[in-house]
């Protein structure tokens, strides 16, 4: 803050105007107007999306903004036409995963780059940092060449290979994993724990909250990912979600409803997740947002 | 025990075991990361079809056809409109609603899990949402426009409504995030600051101008890092909301990685597409630069 303009207001308060202050009433109330138009911009595509879902076909076009014969006959046809609770499986399968894989690898990776002394641990560190500079879109033509070669198209490996180590983590978990006191894994080394002991019995319940928001980011991030599982499934009953939805929804033509009752169960299990543990996953963001 | 027996000090078995942590990761990212990167560049130089034996060599005949092609170009100046529309919105409409939240007294955190809910849904059964909402005649923007005696738009159906109404459906789902996180910045703002400016009789556009502002730059530059790289890769969005994912009409909504995509695994010319993908590199790598020139100088107050 600058001296000058600070030394200006100590002159005497009634030397400046005092402008009359907005009514309190009044400036809350055009706080939470402002907030509920916004909160229905956020919330009125959902609604439509369900309200079309729940039309009869020769409703939809219409007009009318809710349906007036209500039916789940479009989430019958959608699940006749196409395997809705395989992709979900698949999702579920890749998404929990590699959620496992990086919370573990990056917490590990992290923990030995922030917790040891050794030759190359800068080089390493920076090494690690460096691939995050490297867009994805940049290997999904060497990964497709290499799962091409090794039978890995339409195989959950396939799906999950480049996403189960990944550097942000690693970086997120080093961050974190120097707060462990280096007494509390000397008095333990002491007391007999192994090497491997000090990481998973010490240091990961230490980083608890950190490992949460990884999780969080990671589950999500695979739970909606498209480029790369849009390449490497080619059977149908091997897409995930997202993959499978887009493929049904660009062939359903003018079907409003059939599409509207597919996003709708792509979109519902998740809010209904998400509303569950709202709290624990926005503070988990906020979290790694500072400290990333 | 074997480890002990060879004479190794404290130290040396430590380091021993640090090394045996890091070698599946070092492993993963020698392997998955750092070897495709070279091999993209490698494959850039020659014609790689991936349905055919032979793969002649290009030298850099593969960049000099996509500087020369007029889909490339245009690409990426979609993709710079993408970049530059989508990160001042995102970044003033998210500051704006932050700002709001944090002045509220009541239900605050019930608007914010409102706000974040687009954020955790999936980015294709969105794109579906809007491109729904969009359509002409049918679609309820239409009907709402019509209501309030406006003509009607085409939105994604023309070449120069296309490319914005994306932006929008783009910073509908992202604002959640921008909101949380400025959120998290302005409540890292010590209150005593606030105190001691209405101490001083400074008005409520001075405060925010000269304290909320200066003290949110590092919240502000991460998030602008973080949404241009975003936008500089938008894909998705693209794909599932321009007609028969084409990034039309007319390329007028085609990205980068649209690009690429296509000419890589549509049309199968993988050297060329990689091609692509190294000035994709190239690009990102320059604004990390930028960035780190930025976030390493000091900011005196």
């Amino acid at each position: 803050m600058n001296l000058r303009r600070r030394s200006k207001s100590f002159e005497p308060r009634w030397a400046k105007p005092i402008p009359e202050p907005t009514p309190r009433w009044l400036s809350q109330g055009i706080l939470y107007g402002l907030l509920i138009a916004g909160g229905i911009v956020m919330v009125t595509p959902f609604v439509w999306m369900i309200a079309t879902s729940l039309k009869p076909a020769k409703e939809v076009f219409l007009g009318h903004f809710f349906p007036i014969a209500p039916t789940f006959e479009n989430y019958d046809a959608v699940l006749k036409k196409v395997p809705f609770a395989r992709w979900y499986l698949n999702s579920l399968i890749v998404a929990a995963l590699t959620t496992m894989s990086v919370a573990f690898f990056d917490s590990l990776t992290g923990f030995a780059l922030a917790k040891y002394e050794f030759r190359g641990k800068n080089l390493i560190f920076v090494f690690i940092l460096s691939t995050l500079m490297v867009p994805t879109e940049m290997l999904i033509i060497p990964w497709f060449i290499l799962s091409n070669n090794l039978n890995w198209v339409d195989t959950y490996w396939g799906i999950m290979f480049p996403g189960v180590i990944t550097a942000f983590g690693t970086f997120l978990m080093k961050q974190f994993m120097e707060g462990v006191p280096s007494e509390l894994l000397d008095a333990a080394r002491i007391d007999g724990v192994s090497e491997f002991g000090l990481f998973w019995r010490i240091a990961m319940p230490l980083v608890k909250p950190a490992l949460a928001a990884l999780c969080i980011f990671t589950f999500l991030g695979n739970w909606n990912a498209f480029l790369w599982p849009v390449i490497i499934t080619e059977r149908m009953d091997m897409r995930t979600v997202p993959v499978g939805l887009s493929f049904f929804s660009g062939e359903a033509g003018a079907s409003w409803e059939l599409i509207m009752a597919g996003a709708s169960m792509a979109t519902i299990p998740v809010l209904i997740v998400f509303l569950f543990f709202q709290r624990q996953i926005i503070k988990g963001i906020a979290l790694t947002g500072l400290k990333g | 025990m074997a480890l002990q027996s060879r004479g190794l000090s404290l130290g040396q078995r430590r380091a021993v075991w640090a090394y045996i942590f890091l070698l599946v990761p070092l492993a993963f990212f020698i392997t998955i990361r750092f070897a495709p990167t070279l091999f993209a560049m490698s494959v850039s130089l020659f014609r790689w079809d991936i349905l055919s034996p032979n793969k002649p060599w290009m030298g850099l005949k593969n960049y000099e056809a996509l500087f020369a092609d007029p889909v490339f170009w245009q690409s990426l100046t979609n993709t710079l409109l993408y970049v530059a529309l989508s990160v001042p919105l995102q970044l003033v409409i998210g500051l704006f609603f932050a700002l709001l939240l944090q002045a509220a007294a009541h239900w605050r955190g019930f608007f914010r899990a409102l706000y974040f809910i687009p954020f955790v849904t999936s980015t294709v059964a969105i794109s579906w949402v809007w491109r729904w909402i969009y359509q002409p005649s049918f679609g309820p923007l239409n009907k709402l426009l019509a209501l309030i005696g406006l003509p009607e738009q085409k939105f994604l159906a023309s070449p120069d409504q296309a490319l914005a109404s994306i932006v929008v459906a783009i910073v509908w789902q992202a604002l959640g995030f921008y909101v949380i996180i400025f959120l998290a910045g302005l409540e890292a703002i010590p209150t005593d600051f606030y105190e001691a400016a209405k101490i001083d009789g400074a008005r409520s556009w001075e405060i925010f101008r000269h304290i909320t502002l200066p003290l949110l730059n590092p919240t502000i530059v991460f998030l602008t890092v973080i949404g241009t790289i975003n936008a500089i890769q938008v894909f998705t969005q693209v794909l599932n909301m321009s007609f028969q994912g084409m990034g039309g009409p007319l390329d007028s909504t085609k990205s980068l990685v649209l690009f690429i995509y296509q000419q890589g695994f549509k049309s199968f010319k993988m050297g060329y597409a990689s091609a692509g993908t190294v000035v994709l590199f190239a690009i990102i790598l320059v604004i990390t630069i930028i960035q780190l020139r930025v976030t390493t100088r000091r900011v005196e107050y």
